[in-house]
């Protein structure tokens, strides 16, 4: 009696504390099915409508729970069907495992019926890929690319498996390995102790520090250093999209995120501090605009797990590469309590006077509100996924967060079509919290078909889509760099929303005035067993600010049409803080 | 051209990386996606027939070759990297060269061989063929003075090099 790999697969799986796979079943992966049918008890599968949903689920589940997520496609269309969300998960970091069927070692290579060079084209958007050739092998690979996907900078790894290697027969008691031993992947953890000696330095004699963390310290469970830094040495602390409540919102010392939707004081603290200390962030274009001007009177510390992101965009002073929690315990041992009462006051006075606003009298319903309303209604606490776009940025910008893997986006990628699946991962990885996902019209509409998943399982995320018959960011471009000429952004056809939700066994609810959101929300959140689709008709006009526009600097800043009138005194603000540092 | 940049310098990398099929094309990949050009490249097993090791010549300032071995070093299959800029190297590369030859020229151009150390490996009715091993800059000068006769063919590897001493990579 012999094991088939395919059995011996899902053995190795359920080793590696897997419980659940998204994904779709096809020829090439028939035998690795019939052997999840087998373990049905211990190991879920949830059947999505297109493999794309698969990856983003995966990846949803991923990011909320900070386990793996595991998703599973057949060879050809299925694997490359899976490429956004693998390409997604990689510009994220995030710890996803796609296995890819492959059709027969024998027929690799001469076009064979659903062949694709699945490694082939997921080289670049993965973190590391293997074609399993040998049965032999298999457990093995699987051991391997868990162990990579979930350590160092996290990042997406497939294995494709031919079908004929599912189907080889093993001896009964082939051996699992125990361990991975990988010469050629090696992560540095710790800081190097000079480097970190030096930022102990550099920390205690500035006068104006900030704190830049990114996706990072997440990943690495930094967030209480993050504030053990913080509130010891009284630093202000602005995150990126990616970290958005890493650090508290309502936290004194938080700035709100930074870059090109961030807030004034995040963006002014960044352009005019003398120290900038980055934690698990890679100075991403949408930070830093035009990198060369970006932070430019600043000594920079830059913390970080991947070398090859220290020194890749922005020059740094002191480099530190090493996990984010380790390197900060190592800089906390080496830190006393310091203050900056002026640099504080010139902070908190942004932070007061160019608060994140919007026109709260308008009969129209405005997105911010929506967000606002959401958040009070559900205390700040739910898990939130966003779509990509303005939907995004107002979500980031008025749903105050408080704790790690509560705020899950399409960050480096801006995946349009990654908010509603996501959110179904996170909602399967958080059975006991409540999930919502803002979405537009548009990224909705590109993975609406899981809503059948969503029902099938019964989740209760509530969908809240800024319905404004736009693909809202483009359209706001178009409205400030292209003359107000839409081209090709009105969604013209939209489905009636509420009937989608309807025809998919969802509940469907219709928003149109300011004052129908309270209560309809307050009606959704009531529901426990099924999803809820909110159609918000918003706005519009309305754009995201403040904005610096693309490869621009703090200069361009555009403010919201209420502070615009106090533009030049920041400037004058950030000239006086270059030449004193000049 | 990237070439007429400023510092813009050859370096020589040695990369060990794991003996598996695909890892040429994650290594190219790479190169290509992150626009970095390679100048040569060889590739071949080592001792050790689990570890293969290419040597590649890559131009670029000093920030692109430090971002370059970065990303190399990034990838799982790639064992190590070691750039030999500045250290004190045994480089070699190997060259063929077919060239026009009237049977009177024969001992001119035997003569030439003979100064560079190189060897005729066959010889036609109206050819020869040279093989010539050393630096870069000796089979061009090799290559200048035979130009004149006629160079038909040539097929050139791409480098080798290895620390001197008891130095390894």
């Amino acid at each position: 009696m012999g094991i088939k790999a395919a059995e011996l697969l899902v053995h190795t799986l359920i080793e590696e504390g897997v419980e659940i796979i998204f994904g779709i079943p096809g020829g090439a992966v028939l035998e690795i099915f019939d052997a999840i049918y087998h373990h049905r008890d211990k190991l879920k599968f949830v059947l999505t409508r297109h493999e794309q949903g698969a990856a983003h689920e995966a990846d949803g589940y991923a990011r909320s729970t900070g386990k793996v997520g595991v998703c599973m496609a057949t060879s050809g269309p299925g694997s490359t069907n899976l490429v956004t969300g693998l390409a997604a998960a990689m510009m994220d970091s995030s710890s996803v495992v796609a296995i890819t069927g492959q059709v027969a070692t024998p027929f690799i290579g001469r076009d064979a019926f659903q062949e694709t060079d699945t490694t082939g084209v997921t080289m670049p958007i993965t973190k590391h890929n293997f074609l399993a050739m040998s049965a032999e092998e298999l457990p093995r690979i699987i051991k391997e690319a868990f162990y990579i996907a979930r350590t160092g900078r996290r990042g997406p790894v497939l294995v494709d498996i031919p079908r004929d290697v599912s189907r080889t027969e093993l001896d009964e008691d082939f051996p699992i390995p125990k361990e991975v031993s990988l010469r050629s992947y090696k992560v540095t953890l710790r800081g190097h102790p000079l480097m970190v000696k030096r930022a102990a330095e550099m920390i205690a004699n500035c006068s104006k520090p900030t704190l830049y963390i990114g996706g990072g310290v997440i990943a690495s469970g930094a967030s209480d250093g993050v504030r053990e830094l913080a509130e010891r040495c009284n630093i202000p602390v602005v995150y990126t999209l990616m970290a958005k409540g890493a650090f508290p919102d309502n936290h004194p010392l938080c700035l709100g995120m930074g870059g090109m939707h961030g807030t004034v004081a995040a963006n002014m603290a960044l352009n005019t501090c003398d120290l900038l200390i980055c934690i698990g962030a890679r100075f991403d274009d949408r930070i830093t605009g035009n990198p060369k001007e970006f932070a430019k009177v600043s000594k920079k510390i830059h913390i970080d797990i991947d070398p090859a992101e220290v020194g890749k965009n922005v020059k740094v002073d002191v480099p530190i590469v090493g996990d984010a929690k380790a390197v900060l315990q190592q800089l906390l041992e080496n830190l006393q309590p310091k203050r900056h009462d002026s640099w504080l006051e010139q902070v908190m006075d942004w932070k007061r006077n160019y608060p994140l606003t919007y026109d709260r009298s308008s009969e129209l319903l405005k997105p911010q509100y929506v967000v606002e309303v959401t958040a009070k209604l559900t205390n700040n606490s739910a898990i939130v996924v966003t779509d990509v776009g303005q939907n995004q940025m107002w979500a980031a910008q008025y749903y105050p967060c408080s704790r790690p893997r509560q705020f899950i986006s399409s960050g480096g990628l801006g995946t349009m079509g990654f908010g509603f699946p996501a959110s179904i991962g996170a909602q399967f990885g958080n059975p006991d919290k409540l999930v919502v996902a803002f979405v537009g019209d548009g990224g909705f509409q590109m993975t609406m078909y899981e809503l059948a998943t969503a029902v099938l399982h019964s989740l209760p995320i509530k969908v809240i889509i800024f319905n404004n018959f736009f693909l809202g960011m483009v359209k706001q471009w178009q409205d400030l760099f292209f003359g107000g000429r839409h081209s090709a952004t009105m969604l013209h056809g939209n489905p009636d929303f509420v009937k989608v939700a309807e025809a998919f066994g969802a509940i469907g609810f219709r928003v149109q005035k300011p004052e129908e959101l309270q209560p309809t929300l307050e009606r959704a959140l009531e529901v426990n067993d099924k999803p809820c689709i909110i159609d918000c008709w918003v706005d519009p006009n309305e754009h995201v600010y403040p904005m610096i526009p693309a490869g621009g600097t703090i200069k361009d800043l555009i403010l919201p049409p209420q502070f615009r009138h106090k533009k030049q005194e920041l400037l004058e603000q950030v000239a006086a803080a270059h030449a004193a540092a000049a | 051209m990237a070439n007429e940049r400023k510092d813009y310098e050859l370096h020589t990398l040695s990369v060990l990386v794991e003996n598996r099929p695909g890892v040429l094309a994650r290594i190219a990949g790479l190169f290509r996606r992150r626009g970095f050009n390679i100048e040569s490249l060889s590739v071949s097993t080592t001792d050790d027939p689990t570890v293969s090791r290419m040597t590649i010549v890559v131009g670029g300032d000093d920030a692109t070759i430090e971002q370059i071995t970065k990303q190399l070093n990034k990838l799982i299959d790639v064992i190590k990297v070691q750039d030999h800029t500045g250290e004190d190297v045994v480089e070699r590369e190997l060259s063929l060269i077919k060239v026009s030859c009237e049977p009177e020229q024969r001992s001119e151009i035997l003569n030439l061989v003979t100064i560079f150390r190189a060897s005729i490996v066959d010889v036609g009715a109206n050819t020869m063929m040279i093989e010539i091993t050393g630096t870069e800059d000796k089979i061009n000068a090799m290559l200048e003075l035979l130009r004149p006769y006629g160079i038909l063919e040539v097929a050139r590897t791409g480098k080798v090099i290895l620390a001197r001493g008891s130095k390894t990579t």
